[in-house]
């Protein structure tokens, strides 16, 4: 069964951190890759552009309607996610919990629908 | 008293007949395990629950005419599991699933064949009841509905809650066990210790809603505390090792021993040193005892152990001995510093003023001047009202024990603090 893992995080702490704690924490995250590679749950992951890059889209009256800014202006955004393939929820919990995010955020999971 | 019985009663005929009495019988002593099995199985806890209460209706329309089987659980199970497996054919996923599903039921039914019995996996159900990804509101009613097969109406009254958002809860909690596959699965030792906790609260907060109804006026309320009692005996015989465990079963089997002795002849309130020993229930507390001395053999102190040991030192009262209430205050302080909850600050008061006067418990509850929970917490006012009444200052317990008869609600309790009330009033 497939999980979304979610990072949601602070994105003002974010662009604070100085170049020596952003480097670990991009070195934390590789680590954390690469663990989830070589267990074998890995399907898929990225980091995504900060909200301030991000457009809505929607579809009103068979009008499109193209807005500047995130879905839900919050303080908390989505920063990144992984696809991961875990046998249950308890599983998909114990690799969310070792994702960096964990510690500066955040972390959602959530179970795809299985067609 | 468990759903099972009112499908039945729904269903069939006459309740006097014995197809009827085997199949309540049946349902009473196997309705957790049926469902723990198919739900472990399936992941999908309502699917299981449709599908057993479609088994119990066909054994009524069976057992009168071809008489009772051999193994009636074995005979509900096989009728159940087809059923399961029939839905999964015609409205879930594929054909596929369908067949590896019957595959693996017929694999655990040779199993159940040969021993007679259904593997018992009550314990995995309730550890995915407790799961915290799931409300924490809706653990104990969802373990109370699927181990005993209480409805979701008899579950709101007892937790105060609409039977409507009851059943919306309890609807929506099997729902995220089913999407998110929540595995039911007795945690490793790292886990084990946080997650008993949730199974063990959500147990005594059963019990609690039952023992809270001393007038056995609520016949719902009374089985639920007996429920509850059932469930901790089911928990300490799987998890012999678990001091918890056993101290909440002490704790519970403690509490209802003293049940009779909570109300005189006229149905009013008999506060615990003022109860007749005689009227306490010998065989129950020599059971939480010993069960209190196996906990504290495995070295590792709990809350309901503590508050296990407190009912014991009330116990000890029932062989002529005196309570012993510096004792007891030790266990509450222990026990406060443990949770560090105000609730075990008021008994830790009561428990003082016992132990060294009216002024000691007096300078207890002082701590606990401004805490907000306590506001409208009838047993802080109760406690108060007392030890102001010991120390002479009877204006100030009259104001108490008005607080505290307009904070309760069992009119048996409120009519004792009244008395107490005129008492104080009188000086």
């Amino acid at each position: 069964m497939q999980y979304l893992l979610m990072i949601y995080g602070n994105e003002a702490s974010g662009k604070a951190a100085t170049p020596t704690d952003m480097q670990q924490v991009i070195a934390a995250y590789g680590a954390y890759s690469q663990a989830l590679v070589a267990a074998g749950v890995m399907v898929s992951g990225q980091r995504l552009q900060p909200s301030s890059a991000a457009t809505t889209v929607r579809i009103t009256n068979g009008k499109t309607a193209v807005l500047n800014g995130p879905y839900a202006d919050t303080r908390e955004q989505l920063g990144g996610y992984y696809l991961i393939e875990a046998a249950d929820l308890d599983a998909a919990i114990s690799w969310a919990a070792r994702c960096p995010g964990a510690a500066h955020g955040t972390m959602e999971v959530r179970p795809v629908w299985a067609m | 008293m468990i759903a099972a019985g009112k499908i039945i009663a729904v269903t069939a005929g006459p309740e006097s007949s014995p197809a009827y009495h085997a199949a309540e019988l049946a349902a009473r002593q196997s309705y957790g395990r049926l469902i723990a099995f198919l739900a472990a199985r399936t992941g999908d806890v309502a699917l299981a629950e449709d599908a057993l209460a479609d088994a119990f209706a066909r054994a009524l329309v069976d057992w009168p005419v071809h008489g009772l089987p051999d193994n009636p659980q074995a005979w509900l199970l096989t009728v159940a599991r087809r059923r399961m497996v029939d839905a999964y054919r015609h409205q879930r996923i594929g054909e596929g699933v369908a067949q590896e599903l019957a595959w693996l039921f017929d694999e655990a039914d040779a199993g159940a064949d040969a021993a007679c019995t259904i593997p018992d996996e009550r314990l995995r159900l309730m550890f995915a009841c407790a799961h915290p990804a799931l409300d924490v509101a809706v653990r104990a009613p969802l373990i109370l509905q699927t181990t005993l097969g209480l409805d979701a109406a008899t579950i709101a009254s007892a937790f105060l809650v609409a039977p409507s958002t009851m059943s919306q809860r309890l609807v929506r909690a099997k729902a995220k066990i089913r999407e998110a596959r929540i595995p039911f699965r007795v945690p490793g030792r790292d886990e084990l210790h946080e997650r008993l906790d949730t199974v063990l609260e959500a147990i005594y907060a059963a019990f609690a809603e039952g023992w809270a109804d001393p007038a056995g006026t609520e016949a719902r309320q009374h089985n639920l505390a007996e429920e509850g009692l059932w469930l901790g005996r089911v928990l300490a015989s799987l998890l012999p090792d678990q001091a918890e465990a056993l101290g909440l079963l002490a704790l519970m089997l403690h509490a209802h021993a003293r049940r009779a002795a909570r109300r005189d002849v006229q149905g009013d309130y008999v506060p615990l040193s003022a109860q007749n020993p005689a009227h306490w229930d010998g065989a129950m507390i020599d059971e939480a005892e010993a069960l209190l001395r196996q906990a504290s053999r495995l070295g590792e102190v709990g809350r309901f152990q503590l508050e296990a040991a407190v009912q014991s030192a009330h116990a000890a009262r029932r062989e002529g001995g005196n309570t012993d209430w510096a004792a007891i205050e030790q266990l509450y302080a222990a026990l406060e510093a443990l949770t560090g909850s105000p609730v075990v600050a008021i008994n830790r008061a009561i428990a003082a003023a016992h132990a060294h006067g009216a002024a000691a418990g007096l300078a207890v509850l002082a701590g606990l001047e401004g805490e907000a929970r306590l506001a409208d917490y009838q047993p802080y006012w109760a406690a108060r009202a007392d030890l102001l009444t010991q120390s002479g200052d009877f204006s100030g317990a009259a104001a108490a024990y008005e607080r505290a008869i307009g904070l309760e609600r069992d009119p048996a309790v409120r009519r004792f603090l009244q008395q107490r009330l005129a008492g104080a009033l009188t000086g």
